[in-house]
């Protein structure tokens, strides 16, 4: 018995050991050495590839950001500014928990499932009617507010694309697919008084293809865009 | 060029890019497990650990390294996360509950890496990096090294020896998980992955105000996130963060390495046990399943039933812009296929099919390709009891590799496939049955009970991945996910163990006529034919309830 008790001790010295010595290898000196690398060739990207405008930090090419307009009195969630590309929908983590709406940086999905809000198998038309915080609600919404929004100056959006009205999976997506920039061109053109060819041009130069023609879907980096549009409306 | 194909291109790149690595990867850790020298840096290490890496250990022995080093890892990050208020580099963090501790804890030592915590609000730089990342390395290397420890047991006749723990827990980590971590994290940085140790500061916005960032080593955490099948993201969001995975080519490259090493293992277990014919039987039975699983995942996705979706026009809910369906249905199906449970999308808003999909990988045992180590020695058991099916009908001792699969053999591969659905069932149930733990769910109806079910079938089978919308920081998700995985994780172990002792002990049977062909087609077929069968036995009534009720509704 005694020495049973002796055995397991030392063999789970042994493991303590093992751990510890393991540790120093994976935990201390492999990252600390990847920190060195990455900071010594790409220290841009490993501090997360900033944008400047104007020689101020603006954001990160790769974390999307909210374009509202300030609140107003009394108001609970502000309403988006219109002069500039929106980005997709910021229905963050949900209710249950923590909103995201790009603000803060946590990070994460409303998780709702595809029949979430729906009466007898479809969402109900009138977004009052559904439940609030479903999928459907939100879906519904945003689709009533896209083709609003947009339809300007004789122009009426005929189809909206599924990036415009849903959430993403981190709830920080920096892109919107072409599709969706297009939709927006002649809202935004109207807003800064702009040619709609000139906004136009500006969106199809900021639209990046699919990496090596097959990988990935084609996007549009919001705040490239609008910080291009920044600088057109400034010279116009 | 349409998304559909797109994504079938993106496939068939991946399967190229895992076909280049086979070979090359395959023999290198064959012959990292059968050398005989010792690397000086490992010689250092041993002399830390005190233990001698030439002795050989019978079964029984090289368990208890495996428990011991486990129970070990376990209590040590448990006690980080109890005293993290009190270490400096925690980011102003406080101590995580003992619940939630508990639960993390095991997690990732049992190579699951479910979390019920946010990581950029709970975890600071010394929990992230020299406790959880440590054992993303770690839990993968003791994966792989009880896998070694089954091939042994087939290579090996008339002896119990199988090896010694401590040097197949070394040899993983410092010859195989390290130097390709090194390459996949500069690959990841160079993408646009973060790496560096700032605190949470503030960044300026286009509008004005400004935005919350923290820092961190992320992208040397992601690459062995990936590459040891743990899944357990630095950020709440996972992969599908735009700093963990920035842009598609480094999500096609973070798929590549979760497959790499459970694929080229079979190639390993051909060199080892002396016919690579062997390998490449048991590597088309998971390519099989693999390709078959986002074949029907990408059809569910493409063609996006469900309410919320006919209006959106699109299944994006909870996908990212430069991911899109396509290559959001190739990681989900890689994820769910081994123990790895990292996501770039999110599960709960798939399809109901699709989210079923997702479950069904899991069920399966995650065998095709599986974890890493866990989904060679699950797909070995599996073709153990493929044998004997098939010795029923013929009326004959199956044989395996020129081993005889007796009564002994049989009942521990028995045990083995019964340990992980009585958890998940018996779990589901109780959870299901109790007034409180539905109150976690976020979604109602068959999709609330599908929330439930998938955390126990991720959290026993030690995938990590979850229905998200459940609240898995209670009490209750906390103690009985933890429990699930430790159990689904050492008690398989048990008997892979001994089953690998018992073969070893055998002398070989020379393979006559009447021998069933195991690296033949017929076998492949007969293999896929009968996971699927007791896995569709097991948990159709389940799969019922939920994603497949949700799934024909719409």
């Amino acid at each position: 018995m005694n020495n049973s008790v002796s055995n397991t001790a030392r063999l789970l010295w042994a493991g303590l050991r093992a751990l510890l010595v393991l540790t120093v290898v994976t935990g201390i000196i492999y990252p600390l050495a990847i920190t060195g690398v990455a900071q010594g060739l790409f220290n841009d990207k490993a501090n997360g590839s900033e944008i400047t405008s104007n020689g101020k930090v603006v954001g990160s090419s790769l974390i999307g950001q909210a374009y509202n307009l300030p609140l107003k009195k009394g108001q609970e969630t502000p309403e988006p500014d219109l002069k500039w590309f929106q980005g997709r929908p910021q229905n963050g983590l949900g209710t249950n928990s923590v909103n995201t709406q790009y603000k803060l940086i946590l990070s994460g999905a409303t998780n709702r499932s595809g029949d979430n809000g729906a009466v007898d198998g479809v969402c109900p038309k009138d977004p009052a009617k559904a439940e609030e915080a479903t999928l459907c609600q939100w879906v519904v919404a945003a689709k009533d507010a896209v083709i609003k929004d947009n339809s300007v100056n004789g122009y009426t959006v005929k189809s909206v694309p599924p990036d415009a009205v849903t959430s993403s999976g981190s709830g920080l997506d920096p892109d919107i697919s072409p599709a969706y920039a297009d939709i927006q061109v002649h809202r935004v053109a109207e807003k800064n008084g702009l040619p709609v060819a000139q906004v136009q041009k500006l969106v199809d130069d900021h639209t990046d293809g699919r990496t090596l023609g097959f990988i990935g879907e084609p996007t549009v980096n919001v705040l490239q865009l609008n910080i291009a549009l920044k600088e057109l409306v400034a010279k116009s | 060029m349409s998304p559909v194909l797109a994504g079938v291109l993106q496939m068939v790149a991946l399967i190229a890019a895992l076909a280049l690595a086979y070979r090359p990867l395959g023999d290198y850790m064959a012959k990292v497990y059968s050398s005989d020298k010792h690397l000086r840096v490992e010689k250092w290490i041993y002399k830390g650990i005190g233990a001698n890496p030439n002795t050989e250990m019978r079964w029984p022995a090289y368990l208890r390294g495996v428990l011991a080093f486990s129970a070990v890892s376990v209590l040590f990050l448990y006690l980080l996360q109890r005293f993290q208020g009190s270490l400096p580099g925690s980011l102003g963090f406080s101590s995580i509950d003992p619940d939630q501790a508990f639960n993390t804890a095991a997690s990732f030592v049992s190579n699951t890496n479910w979390q019920s915590y946010y990581g950029e609000q709970a975890m600071g730089h010394v929990v992230q990096t020299g406790g959880l990342a440590v054992q993303n390395f770690l839990s993968a290397s003791v994966g792989i090294a009880v896998a070694v420890a089954l091939v042994r047991g087939f290579a090996r006749s008339r002896t119990g020896e199988l090896g010694n723990f401590w040097s197949d827990l070394v040899r993983g980590t410092v010859r195989i998980l390290l130097p390709i971590s090194v390459i996949a994290a500069i690959v990841l940085v160079a993408c646009g992955a973060i790496q560096n140790f700032s605190g949470i500061h503030e960044v300026g916005q286009f509008t004005g105000g400004s935005q919350q960032w923290n820092g961190g080593a992320v992208a040397s955490q992601e690459a062995i996130k990936e590459l040891g099948t743990n899944g357990g993201g630095y950020f709440n969001a996972n992969s599908a963060h735009p700093f963990e995975n920035p842009n598609a080519f480094s999500n096609l490259f973070e798929i590549f390495l979760i497959l790499l090493i459970p694929f080229a293992l079979t190639r390993t277990f051909g060199r080892m046990v002396g016919s690579l014919k062997q390998g490449y039987a048991i590597l088309a039975t998971m390519v099989t399943i693999w390709i078959g699983f986002t074949a029907l995942m990408m059809w569910t996705e493409f063609a996006h039933h469900g309410p919320a979706f006919d209006i959106a026009g699109g299944a994006m809910e909870g996908k990212e812009t430069r991911f899109g369906v396509g290559a959001s249905s190739i990681f989900a199906v890689a994820t769910t296929l081994t123990s790895t449970g990292a996501v770039d999308s999110f599960h709960s808003s798939f399809t109901g099919l699709g989210g079923g999909i997702t479950m069904l990988g899991m069920q399966l045992g995650e065998i095709a390709p599986g974890g890493t180590g866990s989904g060679l020695y699950g797909m070995l058991i599996m073709a153990i009891i493929a044998v004997f099916i098939a010795g029923l009908m013929v009326g004959r001792t199956p044989e395996y590799l020129g081993k005889k699969i007796g009564t002994r053999e049989i009942k521990f591969a028995a045990c083995y496939i019964l340990i992980t659905p009585a958890l998940v069932l018996v779990f589901t149930a109780a959870a299901m049955a109790l007034p409180t733990p539905g109150n976690s769910m976020t979604n109602s109806g068959a999709h609330g009970f599908s929330e439930i079910l998938y955390a126990y079938t991720s959290a026993s089978n030690n995938n990590g991945s979850a229905f998200a919308g459940l609240n898995a920081d209670t009490q209750w998700f906390n103690s009985t996910l933890g429990l699930a995985m430790l159990l689904g994780r050492f008690l398989p172990m048990v008997f892979v163990l001994a089953l690998a002792g018992s073969l070893a002990e055998q002398k070989p049977v020379p393979a006559t006529a009447g021998t069933l062909r195991t690296e033949k087609p017929l076998f492949t077929g007969l293999l896929v034919g009968a996971i699927l069968i007791i896995t569709g036995l097991t948990y159709f009534p389940a799969l019922a309830l939920g994603p497949l009720a949700e799934g024909l509704a719409s």
